[in-house]
């Protein structure tokens, strides 16, 4: 995928080096489509089930049908820390790395962009946007919700 | 179901080369005289030996073993997946391999230069599991997950956040490992004991739980074991160290060390349906033994652990270390080599062999009395016995 890079409006690109996603097969669906700047999940066909990571064939009902669902980008930090050292590779300065459970129930490693680490806290409320990788793909990541 | 007596696999050799931080030699000359010092302590040759097992991310193999050591025939060999998480994992198939006669002497080693060749504990794309299977590198890389520090932390803070355990309850098990290892003579750290001060100002891996002291410390180094049935171990050398029950369970959607994304994860479930399978078997609970080697890439494992293999209750296992329940002349002293933080960490392997020793009673701090040992690596248990 060859998608254009599209810079967070306003923002420069804070890690221009970080890596790109390694796509395989089954997982590349998921990384074209944040390419897009859409936010999914693998969706079984046969029993409407979401799954992430992506699966080859649906651990519930056997299926193969593999479908996609598009997912609501809001969702909580389950667990957080900040890699100090050694440096995370191709990150100019240490990232948060988060696990993010988004309201459909799915887990998600991802960076929460935007907080100070005194500031991050499990159970902080979330929504997804989309970083640029050194090859110019968009990934999602993180920041935290705006107040409702 | 309890194998008879005589029929019962049991530890009879256990070899080892030094550890270092530069071997100075190849990983396959490592495994050959960890194996080779194994099959010595059994009173054994490499003649002897008609199966061998390691498991995966280590780069000797079967056509290694019998190249170097002029081993004529195997019969059974394998590979077992999960990096560390399988050091105790390799019990259960060399029991049942050996058990069953699929071969009668098996050899099990570990040998890595994981710290002179290639820096195990950075950022690598090398470092994957044979099958690919676990999905820590392809959904972590790009978000600066990229070290096992990093997995590991990520995997452990919900613990750590519902049960309000401090990074000085961390340190209290580096300091308690450090203190074990300081009068081992064969560990890394020997002679170098830490203060709960010194963890604290160690520089961070991964804010805010893994201070530098709360890592293992990646080791040059080969560990060996020699497994046979107990009524060929009468003319070893060696008191045998029988296995009286060894298991692992591996749970639906879950994963290697990126285990995220299935379950609590304030609970090890793994450990607690490995206790109930390995109590039956053994006919004791880990909680019962006289001595705990429990797998300690980083010091959160250590709580997880001794609560999911039922040491002590829900929350409670910072405060059952800090009572001192598994310092040496505790209940259960837990690592006396000093684990795999002091002794050195070739993956999970030294504490088996130092449990080997605590039951013939020629360990360098040696518990009195011990009549069983728990070896445990997360996901396996084992129960080993006079």
């Amino acid at each position: 995928m060859n998608a254009e890079p599209l810079a967070m409006s306003g923002d420069t690109n804070p890690n221009p080096h970080r890596p790109d996603p390694i796509m395989t097969v089954d997982g590349a669906p998921f990384w074209r489509a944040a390419n897009e700047g859409r936010f999914v999940a693998q969706k079984c066909g046969g029993c409407g089930r979401l799954w992430h990571p992506p699966r080859a064939i649906c651990p519930d009902c056997l299926s193969k049908d593999r479908q996609e669902q598009e997912l609501s980008g809001r969702g909580t930090v389950v667990s957080w820390v900040m890699p100090v050292h050694p440096a995370a590779f191709g990150f100019n300065e240490p990232p948060i790395v988060a696990l993010v459970e988004v309201e459909e129930g799915l887990r998600f490693v991802t960076n929460v962009e935007g907080v100070p680490a005194d500031q991050m806290r499990i159970g902080m409320k979330v929504e997804v946007g989309f970083a640029t990788t050194s090859g110019g793909n968009r990934i999602p990541v993180f920041h935290p919700a705006k107040e409702a | 179901m309890m194998v008879d007596r005589n029929a019962q696999a049991a530890i009879v050799g256990i070899g080892q080369t030094e550890f270092s931080r530069n071997s100075g030699r190849s990983e396959q000359q490592l495994m050959a005289e960890a194996v080779l010092a194994a099959l010595d302590d059994a009173g054994l040759s490499p003649k002897d030996v008609d199966g061998c097992l390691t498991f995966d991310l280590d780069n000797s193999d079967e056509v290694d073993l019998m190249r170097n050591l002029g081993v004529e025939e195997i019969k059974y060999t394998l590979r077992t997946p999960q990096g560390g998480a399988s050091s105790v994992t390799t019990l259960v198939h060399a029991k049942k391999a050996v058990e069953s006669g699929f071969c009668d002497v098996m050899v099990v080693w570990r040998a890595m230069n994981e710290r002179s060749a290639y820096r195990f504990g950075q950022p690598n794309l090398n470092i994957q599991p044979s099958g690919r299977s676990s999905t820590f590198i392809e959904w972590c890389f790009p978000y600066g997950a990229q070290t096992p520090a990093v997995w590991e932390a990520l995997s452990c803070a919900p613990y750590m956040n519902r049960y309000g355990v401090t990074s000085e309850d961390l340190g209290r098990i580096a300091v308690l490992l450090r203190s074990n290892a300081a009068t081992n003579p064969i560990a890394w750290f020997h002679g170098k004991p830490i203060t709960l001060e010194d963890h604290q100002n160690s520089k961070w891996i991964v804010a805010p739980w893994l201070h530098l002291l709360d890592c293992c410390q990646e080791s040059d180094g080969g560990v060996a074991l020699v497994i046979a049935r107990a009524d060929r171990a009468r003319d070893t050398k060696n008191k045998p160290a029988r296995i009286l029950g060894a298991e692992y369970a591996f749970l639906k959607n879950h994963e290697i060390i990126s285990d995220y994304y299935e379950g609590d994860l304030t609970e090890l479930a793994v450990s607690q349906r490995v206790t109930e399978r390995l109590t039956r078997a053994a006919g004791i609970a880990p909680r019962e033994t006289n001595v705990a080697m429990i797998y300690d890439n980083f010091t959160p494992q250590i709580l997880r652990q001794t609560e999911g293999f039922g040491f002590c209750g829900r929350g409670e296992a910072k405060d059952y270390i800090r009572d001192g329940h598994m310092n040496l002349d505790g209940r259960t002293p837990l690592s006396p080599n000093g684990g795999l933080m002091g002794e050195a960490y070739i993956h999970g392997m030294n504490n088996i062999t130092e449990g080997v020793r605590q039951l013939r009673g020629t360990a360098a701090n040696q518990v009195k009395n011990v009549e069983t040992v728990f070896c445990a690596s997360g996901v396996a248990g084992a129960i080993l016995g006079l």
